[in-house]
């Protein structure tokens, strides 16, 4: 019987040797691609060994750590929560981050490319400095005074957003959205806890979780005829220029009225009046007398039809992704001109959708002589050790008009808020320009209410603001948010929030 | 210690000097978990591992005066294998404790002291076996009691509802609330006793070859009986306990003991045939029919492509665990973690059937490889025992047992490193689990006892021709008569 049991050690020696040569594939060859494989929580765990950069704004830190006692050492956490949630983002455990904590991910993580000499000396020093931190370009008295206005705005409205950037460099001075969320329970490392508060937000009819800021486009109503205005300016208008208006303008099917009997009754009224009281059978005859292709073209100078803008930092190009402003296709299935849709969209109505963010933008390049500034919130990189690594060179966007055409717009917005509908965004010892717009958007519904603005201290901008509340009830639906805008414009230019 | 003829060697002292070796690696072990968990290794770290060691310590006591020819190297590598269960169980207990900012649990508390605890019972069980039984041969006197005890065992978890019997899709159980047993573990060492028995006596007829076909002895039509029986009993095993792991076992357990018994190659060929071609079977079964060969089916579609997404998301029997556990090991890499540094306890069953695993990502492909190498010493030395005792019975037990223990660590390691179907196996004397400990020693306390038997000095061959007193005569009778038919 021995030889048959010599045997069956051999075959135990087999088995045992496939074992082994299958251990050295684990372990071996496959150990790196296991090691870093999307289902092994180990990654996370690495993740966290180490603290993720803060992010701050003015000297406040708006996303830092706290060290913990469990396996994942360091909990984010986001002191200011709802007010910058939106901008900021979070960083789950599970999950891909959002915001700037998703943009700026391998520089607040340490494997940016920028912190290579960080890792290299780190190896020989053997404590691991973290990830690098981000400065943004926000302005904490801003962005908590537009919070707080938003939020305790006098009409009880829950929707809106707000933002404000510098006119000549194109940085975010404040930016909200509302109604915002609390990222604190989202970043939780009860994994299971931090599901159900995501899942809670994204069950919310209200979006909470939607940049409205960057993300919403809704019609823009009357805001619009600033892009018709620089139009007109732009083929032989000026400012004194009459243009046909009265009471009522009936064109293709479209019956256009104003939004008040003494509104623009006359048969005549200069471009600089039909703007300063929002003249709507003006603006309609004006935009049908130029033509859909000169308002489209206009219009996509100052920004629309972009898809590929991103707000965060100028040197990645990473950030918070922009959803395109739309003007529609204002044709018949036959390629014409629908006039109808084309009167109605000069309006800001039919299928005209705009971000905030644009109109703030088409504000900015009006107080900038012109020039569209890139937008940016990423205003520094600092190292671990604070060290700074990056500061941003604003640059320029696009040249939609010509400086002459930016003044007479300016000036014609200055009147908005001297004399017009705009009133409400005064503010002391500032010169201030806008465009209100009260946008109708679905039957029955209350309308959306727009400021878009810029505030001049003498001669330079200091700010420049757009201002959107969802649905707006009370009639004049507008003038809450011109008057938001003016206060949020008077902080970002530092002459006192409250 | 008087009837150790003068001038042999016992190899005790040998036993003896690898014992404090392998307890010092367990020692090591212990301190080196505590200064990853608690970045210090405080005074108290010694206690588990010396109170292990003093339990081996005792066998080997009970070794040195009932079997003091037994091998040197069977206990110490068991030692080794248990030791590093009992410190790595503790580990776990340890992280889970500070996870759960909770007292330390004491030392016969947590799953590491229950396993410190069966270990104590199972050397006890070992010493009383050796101390029973002072001759192998006494247990063929009970070869069909033990048959029959080994069949119920195997039916048992398959006939009860699987309320009680299931666990992760495979019936190997017998639970009472929080208690349970695997009664297959034991059904082994009955089953192989009575299989050496068996074929004892029946391997003339058996290996009387009546047929050459393709340059193959076929036995005769009527000798394929019982071989089929056991092939029968196996799939059903597989299909109703759904588990081909211990299916694999009990018929690899038949048939090697039949081939070693018969000197017949034809036996494995044919049992190889049988046995790939039912599995085969299976598979197709339970992709067309379903029913009680789903479960089988379901394994072998998540062995084929663990990670992929439909695999590791699907409801029941994903590939979770054998993904988890993968990528511990992978996370190990070929050094490890450390004890105790890395995170264990993300792989699940980790305690049981993926203890594994679980230290392979703390000791790495090296430390995994040592393991190995011990569970290969036991095996081969197993196997040598059967090589050298001179009674057919003796050399098919240690043989058949042998295997099998080598055949239960290729089923449970190829199993959670993917290289076969998982199955639910114990991984012998690493797992959290009395059953399993338990038998396993009792096995090794067989090996023990057969490999004194083997290398005792034979009457009349020794330097001392007195020879022990009590030399086998009668049973030689009795075997050489149960031998001719």
């Amino acid at each position: 019987m021995n030889a048959p049991l010599r045997r069956s050690g051999v075959v135990i020696l087999v088995l045992f040797g496939l074992l082994f040569a299958n251990l050295n594939w684990v372990q071996f060859y496959k150990a790196d691609e296991y090691r870093t494989h999307d289902y092994n929580s180990r990654v996370t765990v690495a993740e966290y060994e180490t603290p993720r950069g803060v992010i701050e704004a003015g000297g406040t830190a708006l996303a830092q750590n706290k060290t913990t006692d469990d396996e994942l050492k360091y909990l984010r956490t986001y002191p200011e929560g709802k007010i910058y949630a939106p901008v900021l983002g979070y960083k789950p455990v599970i999950g891909g981050a959002t915001g700037i904590e998703s943009s700026e991910n391998d520089f607040l993580s340490g494997a940016s490319d920028k912190l290579f000499g960080d890792r290299l000396s780190s190896m020989f020093t053997g404590d691991n400095p973290g990830g690098g931190n981000v400065v943004l370009s926000l302005s904490t008295k801003a962005q908590e005074v537009a919070w707080k206005q938003m939020t305790n705005n006098q009409r009880g409205v829950t929707k809106g957003a707000a933002v404000a950037i510098d006119p000549s460099t194109g940085a975010i001075q404040a930016m909200v959205s509302m109604p915002s969320y609390d990222p604190n329970p989202l970043v939780s490392h009860d994994t299971e806890e931090a599901a159900k508060a995501y899942q809670k937000l994204a069950n919310d009819e209200d979006d909470p979780l939607i940049n409205r800021a960057t993300g919403a486009t809704l019609p823009p109503g009357s805001v619009f005829k600033v892009i018709v205005s620089a139009a007109a300016l732009q083929n032989g208008y000026k400012t004194s220029s009459e243009i046909e208006a009265g009471s009522v303008y009936k064109e293709g099917g479209a019956t256009i009225r104003n939004s008040e009997e003494e509104v623009c009754p006359g048969s005549q009224v200069t471009l600089k009046e039909a703007l300063t009281e929002s003249c709507n059978t003006g603006y309609a005859r004006l935009g049908v007398a130029l033509g859909a292709d000169k308002v489209k073209d206009t219009a996509k100078a100052f920004g629309f039809e972009d898809d590929t803008l991103k707000v965060g930092d100028l040197d990645s190009g990473a950030g918070l992704t922009v959803a395109a402003s739309r003007t529609g296709d204002i044709q018949n299935q036959d390629g014409s001109t629908d006039t109808a849709a084309l009167a109605q969209s000069s309006l800001g109505q039919r299928d005209v959708r705009m971000t905030p963010l644009q109109g703030a933008l088409m504000a900015a390049t009006v107080a900038n002589s012109g020039q569209q500034m890139r937008p940016y919130m990423v205003q520094k990189l600092l190292g671990p050790d604070r060290r700074t690594i990056y500061t941003a060179k604003p640059e320029s966007l696009r040249d939609p008009v010509s400086s002459t055409v930016a003044s007479d717009l300016k000036d014609m917005m200055v009147s908005v808020v001297e004399n017009g509908t705009g009133t409400r965004a005064q503010i002391n010892g500032l010169t201030v320009g806008g465009k209100t717009g009260t946008a109708q958007n679905a039957e029955g519904a209350n309308p959306h209410g727009w400021f878009i603005g810029f505030a001049f201290d003498g001669d330079k901008p200091v700010s420049a603001v757009c201002v959107m509340l969802e649905n707006v009830s009370g009639g004049h639906a507008s003038a809450e948010a011109a008057r938001i805008a003016g206060l949020i414009m008077k902080a970002a230019a530092g002459r006192g929030g409250d | 210690m008087s009837r150790i003829p003068t001038g042999w060697k016992t190899r005790r002292n040998a036993e003896l000097g690898l014992l404090a070796f392998a307890m010092s690696i367990v020692a090591v072990f212990g301190a080196t978990v505590e200064a990853n968990q608690f970045d210090e290794i405080r005074m108290t770290s010694w206690i588990p591992a010396a109170l292990v060691g003093i339990l081996f310590l005792g066998l080997h006591v009970v070794v040195r005066f009932t079997a003091p020819f037994a091998d040197p190297v069977l206990l110490p590598a068991v030692a080794l294998i248990n030791g590093i269960g009992v410190g790595f169980l503790r580990r776990l207990d340890l992280a889970k404790a500070i996870a759960n900012k909770q007292p330390e649990p004491g030392i016969f508390a947590g799953t590491g002291g229950r396993q410190l605890a069966w270990t104590l019972a199972s050397l006890i069980l070992a010493a009383i076996l050796l101390l029973v039984i002072r001759d192998h041969k006494i247990v063929s006197r009970y070869a069909y009691t033990l048959g029959l005890v080994g069949i119920v065992l195997v039916m048992i978890p398959a006939v009860l509802p699987s309320s009680i019997s299931e666990v992760n899709g495979a019936k190997l159980w017998i639970r009472f609330g929080s208690f349970s047993i695997q009664p297959g573990e034991f059904a082994k060492l009955a089953l192989v006793s009575f299989f050496a028995y068996y074929l004892v006596r029946k391997r003339e007829v058996l290996s009387l070859a009546s047929r050459r076909f393709l340059g193959i002895d076929l036995p005769r039509g009527r000798d394929l009986g019982p071989v089929v029986t056991v092939w029968l009993l196996s799939l059903l095993v597989l299909v109703f306990e759904k588990d081909l792991g211990t299916a694999l076992l009990y018929f690899g357990l038949f048939v090697v003991t039949l081939y070693v018994a018969t000197e017949r190659a034809s036996w494995l060929i044919i049992g190889l045939v049988l046995f790939f071609g039912g599995v085969y079977l299976a598979y197709l079964l339970g992709a067309s029919v379903g029913g009680p060969f789903a479960n089988f089916y379901d394994r072998a579609e998540v062995w084929l492509d663990p990670f992929a997404r439909a695999n590791y998301e699907r409801v029941s029997g994903s590939s979770y665990q054998l993904v988890q556990g993968l990528l511990g090991l992978g996370s190990g890499g070929l050094f490890g973690a450390g004890p105790g540094a890395g995170s264990p306890g993300k792989v699940p069953e980790v305690r049981t059937d993926f203890i594994f695993a679980g230290l392979g990502e703390e000791i790495g492909l090296f430390g995994l490889t040592a393991l190995l190498v011990c569970y290969l010493l036991i095996v081969e030395r197993g196997l040598r025992a059967a090589l050298a005792v001179r009674d057919s019975f003796g050399k098919l037990v240690a043989g058949g047992l042998a295997f099998t223990l080598g055949l239960q660590v290729f089923v449970i390691l190829g199993g959670i490193t993917g290289l076969i179907p998982l199955t639910g196996q114990t991984t012998p004397f690493l797992s959290a689990g009395g059953s399993s400990l338990m038998a396993n020693w009792l096995l090794v306390a067989m090996l023990l006892r057969i490999s004194d038997a083997a290398r005792q000095p034979a009457t009349g061959t020794g330097p001392d021709r007195a020879g022990p007193k009590k030399a086998p005569v009668q049973l030689h009778g009795a075997m050489t008569e149960v031998i001719k038919p």
